[in-house]
């Protein structure tokens, strides 16, 4: 959905997020909403910004929402509350599961597959009924240590390549969707959500009702969340909860419904659409893997990879498109259009692996642009000591922020003994610059250079083009054939000006595409071919600069709805993704009030407010034929169309590697049993039993309290932005702790005194914000406090102050490796402490004193590369399909 | 036409970009250069309206013991409001000011002008709501309404940064229509609102509110008077300025408010 539809919503939802606070401008039409009489529900362990602008605050505790949201699916089926139309026709409700599969109902908290030796499932049991089991995999990730031998990337659980999976259209078969899914949240009683979250049963039946009464053909409900729910070791699952809720509900693809994503950057959408993402290549194409066999050739990463029915059966051409483009008349059919060209991955290279491989002395050099590990990462004291590690180190920042001058850090003991050369370069800041953000919803929006750039402050775009060019001068002449994909890389931009600044526009005529033979900007990727006919950056962009000179992210004109004319979204400038499930099955608007989208019989053609999402003239009654593949598979009647059976999956039989439905675990750090499984935690979540990295024990006396980090309005991120801002740090000037006047009684700590919070990886000092906005929650009889902390500080800028993300430990999601930052344990003393708690954690928590001891390195003469050096840096990530990724 | 703020409080998600604004536009460097202490008092870190801050979010904490909530501003709440000079129709601080530095605009706004200012402090004691203060310089600061901006048609920048439309500029009637449909409206959802600032306040504030507490919760006099030895005088000194003023082609706060009394509604004064 998008922003500004929210206004149209009868009911949001606000959880994992603290949207007033953290996206004021976003917020307006949450706040039009609540005048045009929606109810606003805000559901936190805190009262923050957004709790005081809503209708209901539901406190729970932190890490407690996988509980809270299944509450609501029980609570719906219980209740007959969902929608049945909706449900019957757009989503895999009626799909029977296979007999192997077994549920967390059976196995105390696992499914099936579960392997502990290796904690990670094989996901085959899960597949649905009557399709064909794929092979099982050459080897098997491991979660353990990142330790790891590649296992060969699983095909799809579901090959839908025969034939359409097995139905039961009267949803009474024990193993349909429906069925497992009212099993499997049966348990989910709110007198349960009560006992895990900690609110009252009435304060989650009345969320409950209100949804639901928000919800069906006249109304329609929301949820937005940002990284309160992605940041945990289920984090993926939090979003898949709440999108089995809005399925049931029918609230997906329908004006004022939806579940929003708020971003937290500018342009984060930007950066996984082109990507800056390791396992990704633009428009969600999964990068090849080293690890797949099926790999070593296009036509086996795209039978691999991509469905052959559904919208992905178009892969094919547009990773075709892609390689055309970057490596131009060097793309030709004896080399598969280039794909021998592309690196493949050769393990899990995101931000943890890629730390504690420059801890290990795997990785000597490191690029940062953009980001602040030295503060912003999750135990950022262990990102510091790694990259002492480093050779060679190019920070590109606005200012010299924390990771520019890591070795100053002041638990550095010798700064003397770090021998890692950095280079800082200056960049421009935005304004100083051409080019565009995508935002939360995957809206393009230009920005005209507005200053010249001062002293040797460069673009990121002039950064990477004289990168290039400087490389490729040394580079020039080699036979190596590892050289040969760096060499036949097309590079045609022109530089204008003084300072010999590439054209930002060019780089989007790029993204958009255009013929091979005569430059003609593709107008839509309908046109896309894999005949290397055309040439395409980003498919899914592909629009945006439809023929020359035109920049559709550059158009500003907004009406008082869907302003189609506002910017580009991608795709096909298209602002709610799956309008299709805004009509009925036969294409009639659900209600008078919720019409969107709609098939026009005289016209023959899909029309609404909004570009449909939808093959332009696919009537709703035709029949799918299941031979031909692609959209020809599916019935008119389908909805969501990235999926290979065209359903928004209730259940998810592949894509997913710790679950077909969600269940809620403890966070790896809490203070209580599971009082739901005996599985305790997500037991596949990713785990690095390493130095500096040593976890808490659930329950453990000596950290009772649960804590969670956050940002407030006034800074942004570990700071970087506005920590060298005196008109914001005055706003905001000192690091502080929230915590409930009865925690602060029991530790004898002041208000505006200071404290000391401390886990086994740090302790930092602070402030103490003693406020009722915090409250002690009563979870499975047991009463537990909850602190919550800013990451804004650091020890350079204007202000300073102890960092929250020292206190982080390095855990994480088995799906995306996203670190558990939102729900961890601590303890909480008064006064300023941290030298005397710092002695007495044990050393081998605290790798800080290991900075600088390079004896390590005699070891790296052994270390060869591929294979044996994934190895090494981090287990691999099985590939995902892209479904799982569509939306960013 | 006068000009002024409508703050609508129950709006404000105390986000700060009206200070922020504020300090930029006007070129006010931020206090000990950015390196404050936490105050302690919610998030409040700045305190006071002065000579710096003329523009200042107050944040009150109201959250029962049992912290329930019974729906948008009943039970537990956190009230914010974005404070500001009130351009009072009785400006005591103008009435008071000995230089005639202190003006009333063709946008029906005071502005203090600071040439002619001597900082001799009559208008930090005669403002009922301690809006004025001496700055580094010695003179007296305070709220502008961005004074230049308004003469280049420009709202004023917290307005225009308000993401919230808690702030609103424009015309004092309009305003004042928007306000009192807000406080039905919150009335209606049994809030009780109400529109600090209308004629029993002084004459008057070209910056209103609309409150949903009393007004010493925001830190506002419930009656606020002017100092009556400063009145009489003050208002003989405002008759000259006004005169001055006129012959600037400028039209005095009398003159508008009358205007309006008599339904003249819209046609520009100067
Ligand atoms: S900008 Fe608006 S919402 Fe933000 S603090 Fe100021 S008045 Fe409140």
């Amino acid at each position: 959905m998008f922003q500004q539809d929210l206004q149209n919503a009868d009911c949001i939802i606000v959880m994992g997020s603290n949207m007033a606070e953290c996206h004021p401008v976003g917020f307006r039409w949450v706040m039009k909403a609540r005048e045009r009489g929606a109810t606003i529900i805000h559901i936190d362990p805190r009262f923050t910004r957004t709790s005081a602008m809503s209708n209901q605050h539901v406190a729970i505790r932190s890490g407690s929402d996988i509980a809270f949201l299944g509450g609501l699916v029980n609570y719906i089926i219980q209740h007959d509350r969902w929608f049945k139309e909706y449900v019957h026709a757009y989503t895999n409700a009626s799909t029977i599961v296979g007999p192997d599969f077994k549920d967390t109902e059976e196995l105390d908290g696992l499914f099936s597959g579960f392997d502990p030796a290796k904690r990670a499932y094989t996901t085959t049991s899960w597949a649905y009924d009557g399709t064909l089991a794929p092979p099982a995999p050459a080897g098997s990730s491991t979660n353990q240590n990142g330790a790891h031998a590649p296992p060969a990337a699983p095909k799809p659980a579901v090959d839908f390549r025969v034939r359409p999976p097995h139905t039961d259209p009267t949803l009474q078969h024990p193993r349909c969707v429906f069925q497992i899914l009212k099993r499997h949240y049966a348990r989910y009683t709110p007198e349960m959500v009560s006992r895990v979250c900690g609110c009252s049963p009435e304060e989650f039946e009345r969320v409950a009702k209100t949804l639901c009464d928000n919800s069906g053909r006249e109304r329609t409900s929301s949820f937005c969340y940002a990284v309160g729910w992605t940041q945990h070791t289920v984090g993926v699952q939090y979003i898949r909860t709440a999108s089995i809720v809005q399925a049931l509900l029918g609230n997906m693809g329908r004006p004022g419904g939806g579940i929003l994503a708020l971003r937290g950057h500018a342009s984060i959408q930007g950066s996984t659409d082109v990507p800056t993402l390791y396992h990704l290549l633009p428009g969600y194409l999964p990068s090849p893997s080293a690890a797949a066999p099926q790999h070593d050739t296009l036509d086996g990463w795209v039978a691999n990879t991509m469905p052959t029915t559904g919208w992905w059966a178009n892969g094919r051409k547009y990773m075709v498109s892609l390689l055309k483009m970057w490596y131009g008349d060097a793309a030709t059919p004896d080399n598969q259009w280039g794909y021998e060209f592309l690196p493949k991955s050769v393990g899990d290279h995101s931000h943890i692996p890629m730390f504690k491989a420059m801890s290990d002395d795997v990785v000597k050099g490191f690029m940062c642009i953009g980001q602040n590990p030295a503060a912003g990462g999750q135990n950022a004291i262990y990102n510091r000591a790694a990259m002492a590690h480093l050779d060679w180190f190019v920070v590109r920042d606005l200012f010299r922020i924390e990771t520019a001058e890591f070795w100053k850090a002041p638990d550095i003991p010798d700064p003397s003994v770090i021998k890692t050369e950095v280079f800082f370069l200056p960049s421009t800041s935005v304004t100083e610059s051409d080019g565009s953000f995508t935002n939360t919803q995957r809206m393009l929006q230009w920005h005209d250079k507005g200053a010249e750039p001062t002293g040797d402050c460069r673009s990121d775009l002039w950064f990477s083009h004289h990168l290039y060019k400087r490389l490729r001068k040394l580079y020039e002449g080699s036979t190596d054939p590892k050289d040969a994909g760096f060499l036949a890389m097309t590079w045609n931009l022109d530089v204008e000006g003084p300072m010999q600044e590439p054209k930002a526009v060019d780089v989007l005529a790029e993204i958009n595409g255009w013929t091979t033979a005569d430059r003609v900007p593709v107008k839509t990727f309908l046109d896309l071919k894999d005949d290397g006919s055309t040439s395409c950056g980003v498919w899914i962009y592909t629009g945006v600069a439809p023929a020359p000179g035109v920049n559709k992210a550059r158009a500003r004109v907004a009406d008082a709805y869907t302003s189609l004319g506002w910017g580009y979204a991608w795709p096909a400038n298209r602002r709610t993704l799956y309008n299709r499930a805004s009509a009925d099955p036969e294409g009639k608007p659900w209600s008078e009030r919720k019409r969107y989208v709609w098939w026009d019989e005289t016209q023959k053609k899909w029309v609404g407010y909004d570009v449909p999402d939808y093959p332009a003239t696919k009537a709703p009654s035709s029949k799918g034929d299941w031979a031909k593949g692609g959209m020809d598979a599916l019935d008119g009647s389908t909805a969501f169309i990235m999926q290979r059976d065209g359903k928004a999956w209730l259940f998810a039989p592949s894509g997913i590697v710790d679950g077909p439905l969600p269940a809620h675990y403890e966070p790896w750090e809490t203070g209580v049993k599971n009082p739901l499984y005996g599985t305790q935690a997500n037991p596949v979540a990713k785990v690095w039993n390493i130095v500096g990295n040593r976890y808490i024990d659930a329950g453990d006396p000596n950290y009772p309290i649960i804590i969670t980090t956050y940002r407030l309005t006034e800074h942004h991120l570990s700071g970087p932005m506005s920590r060298w801002s005196p008109w914001l740090t005055e706003l905001q000037p000192e690091m502080f702790i929230e915590i409930s006047p009865e925690l602060a009684a029991e530790k004898g700590i002041e208000n505006a005194g200071w404290c000391t919070v401390y886990t086994p990886r740090a302790a930092i000092e602070c402030k103490t914000l003693v406020t009722r906005r915090m409250r002690p929650f009563t979870i499975a009889g047991q009463r537990i406090h909850q602190a919550g902390a800013p990451f804004h500080w650091s020890w350079a800028g204007v202000v300073t102050g102890g960092n929250a993300n020292d206190l982080i430990a390095l855990v994480a999601d088995p799906n995306v490796t996203i670190h558990e930052g939102k729900a961890f344990m601590c303890q909480i003393v008064a006064g300023r402490k941290q030298a005397e708690i710092l002695a007495k954690l044990p050393d081998q928590t605290r790798p800080l004193p290991l900075v600088g001891r390079r004896e390590k390195r005699a070891a790296e003469s052994a270390i060869d590369e591929g294979i044996e050096l994934a190895e090494r840096v981090g287990q691999y990530l099985p590939l995902d399909h892209p479904e799982g990724v569509y939306h960013g | 036409m006068a000009k002024g703020f409508y703050t609508d409080t129950t709006a404000c998600i105390g986000c700060k970009a009206c200070q922020v604004a504020c300090h930029q536009w006007n070129d006010i460097p931020a206090a000990e250069g950015g390196r404050t202490e936490l105050s302690g008092d919610s998030y409040d870190n700045t305190q006071t309206l002065s000579a710096e801050n003329w523009r200042h979010v107050k944040f009150i904490e109201q959250i029962t013991e049992d912290r329930t909530q019974e729906g948008f501003l009943q039970g537990s709440r956190w009230l914010m409001m974005s404070d500001v000079c009130k351009h009072c129709v009785h400006a005591a601080c103008l009435e008071v000011c000995p230089t005639g530095a202190i003006i009333r605009t063709e946008f029906d706004s005071v502005f203090i002008q600071q040439d002619a200012c001597n900082g001799c402090r009559a208008c930090v004691a005669a403002c009922p709501f301690g809006v004025v203060d001496i700055g580094r310089d010695g003179k007296a600061h305070k709220c502008t309404m961005c004074y230049d901006r308004l003469q280049n048609g420009r709202e004023p920048a917290c307005a225009q940064a308000c993401p919230t439309e808690s702030i609103r500029f424009g015309d004092i009637p309009d305003l004042m229509k928007l306000a009192d449909a807000r406080v039905a409206q919150l009335k209606e959802q049994h809030i009780d609102a109400y529109v600090y600032g209308k004629e029993d306040i002084v004459g008057g504030l070209n910056a209103f509110y609309v409150l949903v507490d009393e007004p010493h919760v925001y830190g506002l006099p419930e009656k606020p008077e002017l100092g009556s030895k400063n009145v009489d005088e003050g208002f003989a000194l405002s008759g000259v300025a006004a005169a001055a003023l006129a012959v600037t082609g400028l039209v005095s706060f009398r003159k508008s408010r009358m205007d309006e009394k008599a339904g003249a509604a819209t046609e520009d004064h100067h």
